[in-house]
């Protein structure tokens, strides 16, 4: 038995009506949890990739795996985990700002090198995108002044270098 | 028809030209509103349509059609209830693996999503029952979907495939033109086993002191029957068959050791625990055989031989996978050992199998006071030993798996995974209706058969002479069996005695009925009811208290069996 941990699923799909449905209802009726799920199109208009962080042992991961390829309009699944890899995910923070507040939040926001896409009264909206561990560490740097709402996108991830998901083992 | 002769023509046409194409002969349905053009181009097309009573007698039927005749079954339901209805016996395809095609009409596409009349989300329903299924929206789409349907459900790990098909899609007009071949990009399953695994699965075997071989449905799905024979002479190994792979291996065989697991016979159960090496043939290591995985056959090292890769160590951790069809896969295999195997080897192994074969046989007290249920078993086997026989499920499922003894595949159709209550009538209908040359018995329960008696009068109205033998003890028997096992004797719900007069029932569907109360009426009963060639119920008042011996506990390991022996008896 090996440990429990996040590995990061980058399935190709048919970009088919219900597919989304399918691979997540794989995931709730065998019992795996989704940490984060996002998908889109590819450069290719009939092929979706959909990134899905998942906790598990390597045995688990396996039958993940295995059962995502048994869906018939599943292409291709790499565990990125075990590659080198990419991957970023981009969150949407709306704080709470006062004339006070302002200076020491735009600082951050400088630190981490994120943006702030937008100011209303009372509140500022800060984009950032990086690895999953910076926008947690920017979302606790920023919660003692109040987070009204937080959106996060969950990872997307590529292979580094030539290597093209769709042609790899 | 070829491709480039394009007909125009609309949906249910295409629908109807579609089947054809896959050379379907019968189709098991019920109509509706939403396939009433469908059912204008069967009211004169020369499809076999069978008119069921009930929709999940109709996806019971395909699965027997598809079990004994090897083809993929079809079936045809509306939408809403009837797309619902099918679902127990789509689930119950996709437990056992079993090929069928269920077809189902869905609302006009502007509706869907309306709660229209009669719409049910079918697809969304059978999405985790299903191999693969399909919306059909459009008529030009209906070739290809079926096309694929048939493709799908009777390739690699075989399956139910369900396409739904919106009643615009049937009305609407399109070129009909049949796909010659399907082109998935996503679906390749691997038939031929990796060479140098079927080498090192080779040298184990040859290697071996005390193998056993045990083998499951998917050596009947890729009808590697005759392989599977050949390497059991060859290695001189013992054989245990899965309820799913009754009649892989025949039964009256030396080497044969019945069926392992929680109603294994002991010298099964014996063999798989002391063996050095498991050859595991299309199985996938249920819990019904394994029962505690942690000390299933602790001591071997296991060749796990299967077409769907992750069966590979889903349940159990193997020593050496083979992904592959059990036919390629043994064809490979076969030469492989032959070049290696010393004769004789396994020789002492097969010895001590045989004294516990000796020791431990499967036995049941008669002492000709009562009709003792496996001695009915032994009649049907006497009487018709080539006959199919499809069971409910329960007590009589399992002294069916002992009694008769099969010797061919496809002659056992039972409910294996899901244990479908309901499931023997139907399929043995579905079997019959494929098989017409052949002797079909339902061997049902009194419980069991209740949940579809209905189709006696699809039977009788379709000409189609199915023999119900029906073990009558009163009880909900293989529940009824657990409360005195362990639950201190308490019969909650499941005395059912004299609910209904199944000879009445029988013949108020103008069926033939029989009542057989005496072990001396019961052959002549059997014999009759072949010789009328009529659908025919006969309901047989066995012990009421009788037992299935023997028994793995829930937990134990499958060695540490209870017997009527041990358990003193009724």
């Amino acid at each position: 038995m090996t440990d429990i941990q996040s590995h990061t699923l980058s399935i190709l799909v048919e970009n088919h009506y219900g597919v989304l449905t399918r691979v997540a209802a794989l995931f709730a009726r065998r019992g795996y949890n989704i940490d984060s799920l996002a998908v889109g199109r590819t450069e290719d208009p009939d092929v979706s990739r959909m990134t899905i962080v998942v906790y598990g042992d390597d045995a688990v991961i396996e039958q993940v795996i295995k059962q995502l390829y048994k869906l018939i309009e599943v292409i291709k699944v790499i565990d990125l985990s075990q590659e080198e890899y990419v991957d970023r995910e981009l969150a949407l923070i709306k704080v709470a700002a006062t004339s006070e507040t302002r200076a020491e939040i735009l600082q951050i926001v400088e630190i981490f090198r994120a943006k702030v896409v937008d100011v209303g009264s009372g509140t500022m909206m800060i984009e950032i995108t990086g690895g999953s561990e910076k926008i947690s560490a920017m979302e606790k740097l920023l919660r003692p002044f109040g987070i009204k709402e937080l959106a996060r996108t969950g990872k997307v991830g590529l292979l580094r270098g030539p290597k093209d998901t769709a042609k790899e083992k | 028809m070829t491709k480039n002769s394009a007909e125009q023509m609309n949906g249910a046409k295409a629908f109807i030209e579609s089947l054809k194409k896959e050379g379907v002969d019968t189709i098991f349905g019920y109509p509706g509103g939403v396939l009433l053009h469908i059912y204008d181009e069967i009211y004169d097309c020369d499809l076999r349509h069978i008119l069921v009573r009930h929709e999940q007698a109709a996806a019971h039927a395909a699965d027997g059609y598809a079990r004994a005749t090897g083809k993929t079954g079809v079936c045809l339901a509306t939408s809403g209830p009837g797309a619902t209805n099918l679902v127990t016996g789509i689930a119950t395809a996709h437990m056992d693996s079993i090929p069928i095609v269920a077809f189902t009409g869905q609302v006009t596409s502007s509706l869907i999503g309306n709660d229209a009349f009669q719409e049910a989300n079918i697809t969304g329903i059978t999405l985790p029952i299903t191999k693969h299924n399909y919306l059909v929206q459009k008529a030009e789409d209906i070739p290809k979907s079926i096309k694929e349907a048939f493709y799908i459900a009777s390739t690699g790990r075989a399956g139910p495939v369900l396409v739904d098909i919106t009643k615009d899609a049937t009305i609407n007009e399109l070129k009909f033109s049949y796909p010659d071949k399907v082109e998935l990009r996503s679906y390749k399953p691997t038939m031929k086993g990796n060479s140098k695994q079927i080498q090192n699965a080779a040298a184990m075997i040859v290697k071996a002191k005390k193998p056993v071989i045990y083998a499951g449905g998917g050596v009947i799905a890729a009808n590697a029957s005759s392989e599977l024979y050949k390497l059991a002479e060859l290695v001189s190994a013992p054989v245990t068959t899965t309820l799913m792979g009754m009649g892989a291996f025949p039964m009256d065989h030396p080497l044969f050791i019945g069926m392992p697991g929680m109603h294994g016979t002991k010298y099964a159960n014996f063999s798989i625990q002391d063996s050095d090496l498991l050859i595991a043939v299309g199985v996938r290591f249920d819990d019904r055989v394994t029962s505690k995985l942690s000390s299933f056959a602790s001591g071997a090292k296991i060749i796990h031989i299967d077409v769907d890769p992750a069966e590979i160590s889903k349940n159990m951790a193997v020593d050496l996978p083979i992904v592959g069809d059990a036919k390629f896969v043994l064809e490979d295999l076969i030469p492989a050992v032959s070049e290696k195997i010393i004769s004789g080897k396994t020789a002492d192994w097969v010895k001590r199998v045989g004294q516990w074969k000796k020791e431990y046989p499967l036995a049941y007290k008669d002492d000709g006071t009562s009709i003792k249920p496996q001695f009915v078993i032994e009649t049907l086997c006497e009487v018709a030993p080539d006959a199919i026989v499809a069971t409910e499920v329960g007590q009589h499922q399992m002294w069916t798996a002992h009694y008769f003894k099969f010797k061919k595949p496809r002659k056992l159709i039972t409910s294996g995974g899901l244990g479908t209550m309901g499931y023997g009538l139907p399929a043995a209908m579905g079997a019959k209706a494929g098989c017409p040359d052949q002797v079909v018995f339902d061997v049902a329960g009194d419980g069991s058969f209740q949940m579809n008696s209905q189709e006696l009068a699809t039977l009788v109205t379709n000409d189609i002479p199915v023999i119900s033998v029906i073990l009558n003890n009163g009880y909900l028997g293989m529940v009824r069996q657990w409360q005195e096992l362990f639950y201190d004797c308490h019969y909650s719900h499941t005395d059912i005695i004299d609910s209904v007069d199944f000879v009445k029932l029988a013949e108020a569907y103008g069926a033939l009925g029989l009542r057989v109360e005496k072990k001396s009426e019961l052959k002549e009963a059997v014999q009759t009811a072949i010789q009328s060639g009529r659908p025919a119920v006969i309901d047989v008042r066995v012990d009421r208290g009788e037992n299935v011996f023997p028994m793995v506990p829930a937990g134990a390991s499958i060695n540490e069996l209870i017997d009527e022996r041990k358990y003193g008896g009724i």
